[in-house]
């Protein structure tokens, strides 16, 4: 028999804790995203193969990289500590963590792509008509890029939601603490519940279709006249 | 109104280089520099506007300073007062024609022009004759339906002077003498001066008062066309002889190699 426990429980800590992480990945996606596409700097191109990263390295490298800067006796997770009383492992913030850090490649690269292929000459009109480039990024560049930056935003939900690694060397399987869809998965299996596994198995694929179809259509090309 | 352009600036690009080295004065309320491509107008022009930095030279309109570099005078583009039509009008595809008429007089928040703007929005969208297309695309509307929202969108704020960019490089031929003359009542209209660049003989016979000649990034010459020879008693421009002129410049223009692409410099 299975429990609501053992579905819905997971299923919703995964989506809010997918949804955070896809708020901050494209939050500091969209930022950088600008920063590269926009400014020329030394270094440019070394900082943005270190963001893409996250996208071909394994996940539980990643979480140790992150459990060494947030946990108790890294650097951030010693201020954050000190500070404020904070403590991000095993809690389902530290998950929110793991899962932006592995899906913030795909927003970034999502937006990278679409603020170059922004014409220029449509923020210096803007420019020429007496915008300043705070005007200039909010009224036309964003606007232009936007549908290349939700189809990025979509796809690293999708991701935040199938993490696994990274997530469960920061967060744990804490059950209705800190543990995810794809962790629960993996639980079940292990406990021989194979009937928990095999309903966790569709909600999932299905979810994640649901997204790349969405996004996919995102992506194609309006019709133009 | 006076316009003083003195811009020189060398663009290097896969081991070629353009130099650019132009000084000429316009007084007239149509002047019309003229060249083939790569003799550098466009260049030029984005100079004027602020989107390109000379390497020296200064720039004034009616006596403002918009560029000096003995002075360390660089205007950014938005503060310049100058009006700008590109080539192919860069109207935002994302805003309808009266958002993109209101874009350079509405705030940063909404797209709609504010309250104490739509009148103004709206007297702009009469004059054009653009009024029923309001709420329509850019890429919705005809050529010269495009042209008139750019001209409107940069008259709204009333610059102190209008460059267009080869204004009619994108209509048909047809389109294109029906515009000229449209271009000349705006002029007469909102009272604005303006510099045309362009690469055909006929903008330069429908539309100049001043002639500005350019040949591989240097002034070739500059012609006052107001009186004779080059208009009749009436004031009407004599085709004939502005042709014949252009010939004489234009001959050795044809050998031009293909120009850099800005796109490439920058």
């Amino acid at each position: 028999m299975i429990t609501s426990n053992e579905v819905l429980v997971p299923l919703m800590l995964t989506l809010k804790v997918a949804g955070w992480a896809t708020v901050l990945a494209t939050l500091a996606g969209i930022l950088l995203a600008y920063l590269i596409a926009r400014v020329k700097f030394m270094g440019r191109e070394l900082l943005d193969a270190a963001m893409t990263l996250p996208m071909v390295m394994p996940p539980t490298v990643l979480g140790y990289y992150l459990l060494v800067l947030v946990g108790r006796r890294g650097p951030i997770g010693h201020w954050l500590e000190a500070q404020f009383g904070i403590s991000l492992v095993f809690t389902w913030q530290g998950a929110v963590i793991a899962a932006a850090v592995v899906a913030f490649p795909l927003v970034y690269k999502g937006a990278r792509a679409a603020f170059e292929g922004v014409e220029h000459q449509y923020e210096q009109a803007a420019r020429v008509l007496g915008k300043s480039e705070w005007e200039v990024f909010v009224r036309v560049t964003l606007p232009l890029a936007w549908r290349g930056i939700l189809a990025g935003a979509m796809l690293a939900f999708a991701r935040a939601m199938g993490e696994f690694g990274a997530t469960l060397m920061v967060a744990g399987s804490l059950p209705g603490k800190t543990q995810t869809l794809s962790i629960a998965v993996y639980e079940a299996v292990q406990a021989g519940k194979d009937d928990v596994a095999n309903f966790l198995v569709i909600v999932t694929s299905v979810v994640c279709i649901t997204i790349l179809v969405a996004s996919g259509r995102m992506l194609r090309p309006r019709l133009v006249a | 109104m006076r316009v003083e352009v003195q811009i020189r600036k060398t663009l290097r690009s896969s081991g070629r280089e353009f130099r650019l080295d132009v000084d000429f004065t316009c007084q007239d309320d149509v002047s019309v520099v003229f060249g083939a491509s790569g003799s550098g107008k466009s260049l030029t022009l984005r100079a004027i506007a602020g989107l390109e930095r000379p390497d020296a030279g200064r720039v004034a309109v009616d006596g403002a300073v918009l560029f000096d570099s003995k002075r360390g005078i660089d205007v950014p583009a938005r503060l310049r007062s100058v009006g700008y039509v590109f080539q192919d009008y860069a109207l935002f595809p994302h805003l309808t024609v009266e958002e993109n008429i209101a874009f350079p007089v509405s705030h940063w928040w909404r797209r709609r022009p504010g309250k104490d703007m739509v009148r103004k929005v709206w007297d702009v969208l009469e004059i054009f004759e653009i009024g029923s297309l309001a709420q329509s695309y850019p890429w919705q509307i005809s050529g010269g339906q495009r042209q008139r929202v750019g001209l409107a969108r940069a008259l709204i704020r009333k610059p102190a002077i209008l460059l267009l960019d080869e204004p009619f490089a994108a209509l048909d031929p047809l389109l294109r003498i029906r515009m000229r003359q449209e271009l000349l009542n705006t002029q007469w209209l909102f009272k604005v001066p303006m510099l045309v660049i362009t690469h055909d003989p006929q903008d330069v016979a429908a539309l100049a008062e001043n002639l500005v000649v350019l040949h591989k990034g240097r002034v070739e010459r500059t012609v006052d066309l107001k009186g004779p020879p080059y208009r009749d008693e009436k004031g009407i421009p004599v085709r004939g002889i502005i042709r014949q002129l252009l010939m004489e410049t234009s001959v050795e223009t044809n050998g031009t190699q293909a120009p850099l692409s800005l796109g490439a410099v920058r």
